[in-house]
């Protein structure tokens, strides 16, 4: 692969985000106003947002969503950016990578000098089954018109990686076990509970109710119960899902040159890579993303990094399956080996290669135009040193990934971003 | 039959016809099924339509509880889901489908790798009848 490199440096001066979750009373215009003012006040050195140059907002549905489509110059207007351009991008649950990546190239390209991206989606005033075919519009046409929904697609692919390597149910399990020990630390995750809080307060309803206690040992023993964990798309439960969720993130990407007018504490875009998938009938295996692989390639290459480089990472967890596949198309760990490093905690907060210190999809939650920034989000409050008590107990710690993925794999995207 | 272009408007039509078609590239002889509108090996448009036996093996699957409406019309929910899945067939190339003829409430019971024939959906008393591609175990 050509080994590619921006036109000048570009470093990220600022972001925000609101907590994730299901507001009924709320929308994607309150929602991103929200993300942008916690990021105005998060530049260290301030930043006159009259002087921002150009918006790219990522947003996959909101069209199906909330019956309203053209959200590039609606946000705008509602954030006072107005006359000044607005674009929508759009790639699935990618859609805010790849906001983030338009931004990066506008600024590199020297036409711009400080831009705002962010991504937003608001989902929750619907029906499951609505939400779910809302989602599978994002898969390919042969997939959706034979009912494969996005848990379901992603059922699939477990099935085809239990049968490659010997993985089965309890492996998936692992993923959202440590998830949810990350998100007590999020105070922006959606579920911000362990899967032990979860247990306790379903006890204490069946208590209220006057049922039957069950005796559950521990975490799995209560993910293994069909009526605490029911299947939704099997081998996919309940709790190897991502929840429904509304929200929106935003980030202010600087020319490295300026950007030290924001901050003294700016984070360089190291690598930033993309890739396309061509669906279930066009891949010869489904145990892995052709378009990650692309994509983390590409990333590595301009970044003259290597996996083992990449301190800890975001990835992209809508379901727990997906986890395995992206740490190990991301080199993390070898084909048919990610289940394993989890198994062992080396993808735990305090293991040699944290995953999804936000709690990941899973638990921040997943309002899908939003969740690409989001996750970049994370890697800049970790890399600045600001993530609390989920910080990452690396010393020295410098260099962080988001991978972000959208449909059925036919987006994928892998940002590398570095303190320097 | 030759003169329904390569897209999948005409794959749903044969499909209601009973058949599953793909396309055979006539330069290089590349085969695509699903049929696409342009070889992407060699690049030429010069296809041809070529018949599948409808025989394959199971490569993935998923029993689908929580069904989007349009399934949920045709009777699926919570308690009665049902299958999809990829076929890999036996001229090569992978589809899509339906599973039936399995039970979805026994998942463990369905294997990776099973031989599978074709068999065809028609929904039917509908504004607009489909048929959907569906396989079953030999």
């Amino acid at each position: 692969m050509k080994k590619r490199r921006l036109g000048r440096g570009v470093a990220i001066v600022g972001a925000g985000m609101t907590k994730f979750g299901m507001f009924k009373d709320r929308d994607s215009k309150d929602l991103f106003a929200e993300a942008f003012a916690e990021m105005i006040a998060s530049v260290d050195k301030g930043v006159d947002p009259a002087d921002i140059d150009a918006l790219y907002l990522g947003n996959f549905s909101n069209d199906y969503f909330t019956r309203q489509s053209h959200w590039g110059p609606i946000i705008a207007e509602i954030i006072g950016h107005s006359p000044k351009p607005a674009t929508r991008t759009e790639g699935a649950c990618a859609s805010s990578a790849l906001a983030f990546r338009e931004g990066v190239f506008a600024i590199a390209s020297g036409f711009y000098d400080l831009v705002l991206v962010g991504g937003v989606e608001d989902m929750s005033k619907r029906t499951t089954e609505e939400v779910a075919e809302g989602l599978a519009l994002a898969t390919v046409p042969y997939e959706g018109r034979v009912g494969f929904t996005f848990p379901g697609v992603f059922g699939a692919v477990a099935t085809a990686y239990f049968a490659k390597y010997g993985a089965n149910r309890e492996h998936l399990m692992n993923v959202t076990i440590k998830s949810h020990n990350n998100a007590p630390l999020n105070p922006k995750a959606q579920f911000p509970l362990t899967i032990r809080d979860m247990m306790q307060a379903k006890m204490e309803s069946l208590k209220k109710r006057g049922q039957p206690l069950p005796a559950w040992k521990d975490e799995k023993d209560f993910l293994r119960d069909p009526a605490a964990n029911p299947a939704v798309a099997w081998p996919i439960h309940l709790f190897d899902c991502c929840p429904i969720s509304d929200g929106a993130s935003c980030i202010l990407l600087a020319a490295e040159d300026i950007a030290r007018n924001f901050t003294d504490d700016p984070i360089h875009v190291a690598g930033i890579g993309q890739g396309s998938g061509r669906g279930f009938h066009a891949s010869a295996d489904m145990t892995y993303f052709e378009a990650t692989r692309y994509a983390a390639q590409e990333a590595y290459g301009m970044s003259g990094l290597s996996p083992g480089d990449i301190q800890f990472a975001e990835v992209h967890d809508c379901f727990s399956i997906a986890e395995l596949l992206h740490i190990e198309d991301l080199g993390f760990f070898q084909p048919g080996e990610g289940y394993k490093a989890v198994a062992e905690g080396a993808t735990r907060l305090d293991g040699p290669k944290p995953i999804n210190t936000s709690g990941g999809l899973k638990c921040k939650g997943h309002p899908v135009g939003a969740t690409g920034t989001s996750q970049l989000h994370e890697v800049w409050t970790q890399l600045r040193g600001k993530a609390g008590q989920r910080r990452v107990p690396i010393k020295d710690l410098r260099i962080g990934g988001a991978h972000n993925l959208g449909g059925t794999g036919g987006t994928c995207t892998f940002t590398i971003l570095e303190r320097r | 039959m030759t003169a329904r272009p390569f897209n999948d408007i005409a794959y749903n039509q044969f499909l209601n016809e009973e058949k599953l078609m793909g396309c055979r590239c006539r330069k290089c002889g590349e085969r695509y099924v699903p049929p696409r509108p342009l070889c992407v090996k060699c690049f030429s448009p010069d296809l041809e339509w070529v018949q599948m036996k409808g025989a394959g093996r199971l490569v993935a699957f998923t029993c689908i509880a929580i069904a989007p409406p349009f399934m949920v019309a045709q009777g699926f929910n919570r308690k009665r889901p049902y299958i999809s899945g990829v076929v890999e067939l036996d001229e090569g190339g992978r589809v899509d489908a339906r599973i039936e003829g399995v039970d979805p409430l026994k998942p463990e019971s369905i294997r990776i790798g099973m031989p599978m024939k074709a068999a065809f959906i028609h929904r039917e008393n509908v504004e607009v009848p489909e048929t959907y591609l569906s396989f079953e175990p030999v």
